[in-house]
């Protein structure tokens, strides 16, 4: 009955009336627009929906959409979604930040929560590069990226490869999309959360600031090239030649879903009891 | 002395078993009517090496070890003088030795116990029975417990084992309490002539004591690392959160469970962490977040010695500092102190209570002296505490979650329901949750999170106020050494010594107004704790009024305060001259 009386929900029910603090033309904007009309397209009810992320440009996400949020601390997006998740296992949770936030110092966080498979869909805005704290380079930067004083002739470290490092963890969805094609982001979003599992989402997702070139780079370089695999060992292989810029559903093979277990009840009084000795 | 306990050191290497009789021996006296204590002394190893089980079997509850130990039994000598500092014996104390265990270490000897070798290894051998059955049975012989107890704690422990196992260890116990018939000048405690059934004892450790206080205040959620001496509360909820609607998940680390934590507890469940030093070093920027965005939770902070790792397993209160001080900004937040292993129950829930009714994260301190000892105590009712937050209605209208009111708690809006849909934020924030970086909002949000600590009523719980109420003398204290400084004003109480205890709760909103009324006519004051530096002196200095003449009496771990150490700094407090003293005492 309810869903002939409710009006459906648009994508811009899922907005909030709150001006976004980023740049214009950051992939940001593009990430927000494709996550309300996913959530358009499930006609989720706003309440029974939960976004988190970390701290940094693209975690300022939450509070520009209609539902719960939570803007946490830099890197604990995931453990505090999962707390949500596992405490509250009716809501739809949502998870999103950068590639800092993610791969950084929420590095450890990412891996576990990979293996954990926890129903959460997380979406990764890569951007190579930490925005917030205005350009130093992010675990995802090439070695040999000269645009940060800090470190001025490059990271010197090999990229993080964030999709391989998922494989290897466990996680049972991975996609990859592009802030230019926010059609094949939001049908990844709507799969992502129907999936039943951890699910992430790669985006590459142009900081117009500090990296200028991605606008163009991503537009020019993202390829649709991957339909979703159930084998490990493909999408293995799949992600070892990747260029970085093939776009689409890398690998899906839903398995078990971390959930609290239920046991026997018991009163207050008859667990207090196994104290009484003699 | 304390003619109504027994203090029973029984040390051994690890596979001796001499902890599996010492919670024998325990829960003997349990059933025999009795009350005690059990801690463990062990060695660095992580299995094996040298081992003792300290017990004190009593008439009355104790909450505390006593003095020194008037009974040591060793059935070996692996490395014990290792510990030998946390094993006090006196002159009149009983040495029981194993001859064929080998020298006694001089340091064991320094004191000058009285020796007595009994072959408990041959015993042992000649029944078909384990050394430490015999042990068991020869202390629980001395401690003047009916057989009949050590026989019904056999059959329960040794169920599983076949009837084999628990014949040769009833053969064991017997010989051990035949030889404990030859043994004079222990006095038997005093026990009930008669065991009233309905009121039966419990045993249980502070940890566990901790794990039920979380229950019954309603804690659904828990999240945690593993880290010593804190563990056994998360593996004593396990199994049984599950049991009453509740999950518990093992997380990668402490900056995850505190984060998992908070989700949770955002979403409207009662949640809670347990850690220890380091892990709650890892926590403290997100328990900021917690106070900032106003979601409450617990972390049950079980002390050892510090900094760094220091000493995992053994005893202090080296955190009040971090636990007061350690978050960044201004952040008001709960810090409480469980006032012994029961009560450890008790602040358990009680800040479950408040963390969700301020809507702001506590932190509950206890120590590996309270939460690693089992004690016997009389069954622990449910004080009724529960957790409840004030909370959003459906569609109300216009609301705004972090707006400011006459007591500073705001509702809070949980997932779920509809019209309530904000984000919760660490970023200041305006009245909506919006971030802002207004002064004028940032000021309000500080005076209100400040605000709903200040005005609330506590109640009569922050304190423990005893002993003599004219005293003009003090012991002020707090956590596991309330038992041992309440044993100490005792005895001085005892012996015409006016002096009172107070024992804090609620270490943190500061309660200065209560404090100057608990203090009313108190000249003198021992401020007793367990760390190098003096942390609560230095804080009470800071936050209440204290008496004039104020001395701190604070030493580091992992040797016990004990009572007898408290009569004589109060006694030199007072500067009377120790010697018409100690005889009454
Ligand atoms: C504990 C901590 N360390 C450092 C910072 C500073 N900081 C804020 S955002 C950020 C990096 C953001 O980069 P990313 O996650 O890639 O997001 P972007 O801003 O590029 O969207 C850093 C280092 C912080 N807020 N907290
Ligand atoms: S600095 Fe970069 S990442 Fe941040 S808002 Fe601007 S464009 Fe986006």
């Amino acid at each position: 009955m309810d869903a002939v009386t409710k009006p459906k929900l648009k994508a811009k029910d899922y907005q909030s009336d709150i001006k976004p603090v980023w740049c214009r033309g950051c992939g940001a904007y593009s990430v927000i627009a494709s996550i309300t009309r996913a959530l358009a397209e499930l006609q989720l009810p706003r309440e029974e929906v939960a976004f988190v992320s970390g701290i940094g440009c693209s975690s300022r996400i939450p509070a520009y959409a209609s539902v719960y949020g939570f803007h946490g601390v830099h890197g604990r997006a995931l453990p505090l979604a999962t707390g949500l998740k596992i405490a509250r296992p009716e809501l739809t949770v949502l998870a999103a930040g950068g590639d800092g936030d993610g791969f950084s110092i929420g590095g450890n966080h990412f891996m576990h929560a990979c293996r954990r498979n926890a129903d959460i869909t997380y979406i990764v805005m890569d951007n190579g590069v930490y925005g917030m704290t205005k350009g130093q380079a992010s675990p995802t930067a090439a070695p040999d990226w000269t645009g940060s004083v800090l470190t001025p002739d490059g990271p010197g470290v090999p990229a993080f490869r964030p999709l391989e490092i998922a494989l290897a963890a466990g996680a049972s969805f991975v996609a990859r999309s592009a802030a230019n094609d926010p059609a094949q982001m939001k049908e990844q979003i709507v799969a992502a959360i129907r999936h039943p599992g951890f699910a992430l989402i790669h985006v590459l997702c142009p900081c117009v600031t500090y990296r200028p070139e991605q606008q163009d780079e991503f537009k020019a370089r993202a390829h649709a090239d991957w339909q979703p695999t159930g084998d490990r060992g493909e999408a293995f292989n799949r992600a070892l030649v990747d260029d970085g810029y093939t776009t689409g559903m890398l690998y899906i093979a839903p398995r078990p879903v971390y959930a609290a277990h239920p046991a026997a009840p018991a009163t207050l009084d008859e667990i207090a009891a196994e104290f009484t000795v003699g | 002395m304390d003619h109504h306990s027994l203090s029973i050191a029984l040390c051994g290497s690890g596979g001796a078993g001499v902890m599996t009789a010492g919670q024998m021996l325990l829960d003997a006296a349990a059933t025999a009517g009795a009350y005690g204590l059990m801690s463990k002394a062990l060695g660095p190893q992580i299995r094996g090496g040298e081992a003792a089980a300290l017990l004190r079997l009593a008439s009355r509850p104790v909450d505390s070890p006593d003095d020194v130990f008037d009974v040591l039994l060793a059935v070996d000598w692996n490395n014990i003088e290792r510990f030998a500092a946390e094993l006090p014996l006196q002159r009149h104390s009983l040495l029981i030795a194993d001859p064929a265990a080998g020298v006694i270490p001089p340091a064991i000897l320094k004191a000058e116990p009285r020796v007595v070798e009994v072959p408990l290894g041959a015993l042992a051998t000649a029944c078909g029975g384990r050394v430490n059955m015999v042990a068991l049975g020869l202390l629980a012989t001395l401690a003047g417990l009916p057989v009949e107890a050590v026989e019904a704690v056999i059959g329960i422990e040794l169920a599983d084992k076949g009837e084999a196992a628990v014949a040769s260890s009833r053969a064991a116990v017997l010989a051990g309490a035949t030889a404990a018939a030859t043994i004079e000048g222990i006095e038997r405690l005093p026990l009930p002539a008669t065991i009233n059934e309905g009121a039966r004892r419990w045993a249980l450790s502070g940890n566990e004591a901790s794990g039920l206080g979380a229950l019954r205040a309603g804690v659904r959620f828990v999240a945690a690392y593993p880290i010593t001496p804190a563990t056994e509360i998360l593996e004593w909820l396990a199994p049984r959160l599950p049991r009453v609607g509740g999950s518990l998940v093992q997380a990668e680390d402490e900056l995850a469970s505190i984060n998992m934590i908070i989700g949770a507890a955002y979403g409207g469940v009662p949640s809670l962490t347990a850690t220890s030093g380091p892990g709650l070093a890892l926590m403290t920027e997100a328990i900021g977040l917690a106070v900032a965005a106003e979601i409450p939770l617990v972390i049950c902070n079980v002390m050892r010695g510090g900094p760094s790792t220091g000493i995992p397993t053994k005893s202090e209160q080296a955190d009040l500092d971090i636990a007061l001080h350690g978050l960044h900004g201004d952040a008001p937040h709960l810090v409480t102190a469980a006032a012994g292993i029961a009560d450890c129950a008790f602040t358990t829930q009680w800040t479950v209570q408040l963390a969700e009714a301020l809507q702001v994260p506590g932190i509950v301190l206890s120590d590996q002296a309270s939460g690693q000892a089992r004690a016997i105590v009389d069954a622990l009712p449910d004080p009724g505490l529960r957790a409840r937050r004030q909370t959003a209605e459906a569609d109300a209208e216009g609301y705004m979650r972090y707006v400011p009111t006459a007591d500073g708690i705001s509702p809070m809006a949980i997932p779920g329901t509809p019209g309530g849909e904000y984000t919760a934020d660490g970023l200041e924030h305006a009245p909506r949750g919006t971030p802002s970086t207004q002064a004028a909002h940032h000021r309000e949000q500080l005076d209100k999170r400040r605000h709903k600590l200040e005005q609330f009523d506590y109640g009569e719980d922050w304190a423990l106020c005893e002993g003599d109420e004219w005293a003009d003398t003090a012991v002020i204290t707090f956590g596991s050494l309330t038992g041992a400084a309440r044993e100490a004003v005792a005895r001085l109480n005892a012996a015409g010594v006016p002096v009172r205890l107070l024992s804090l709760r609620l270490l943190a909103p500061a309660q200065p107004a209560a404090f100057a009324a608990a203090l009313f006519g108190v000249e003198r004051a021992l401020v007793v704790e367990q760390n190098h530096d003096g942390q609560f002196l230095r804080y009470l200095r800071s936050t209440c009024p204290l008496p004039k003449r104020t001395v701190g009496h604070h030493r580091p771990g992992p040797v016990a305060i004990r009572p007898d150490e408290i009569v004589k700094a109060v006694m030199t407090l007072i500067a009377l001259p120790q010697s018409t003293l100690v005889e009454e005492v």
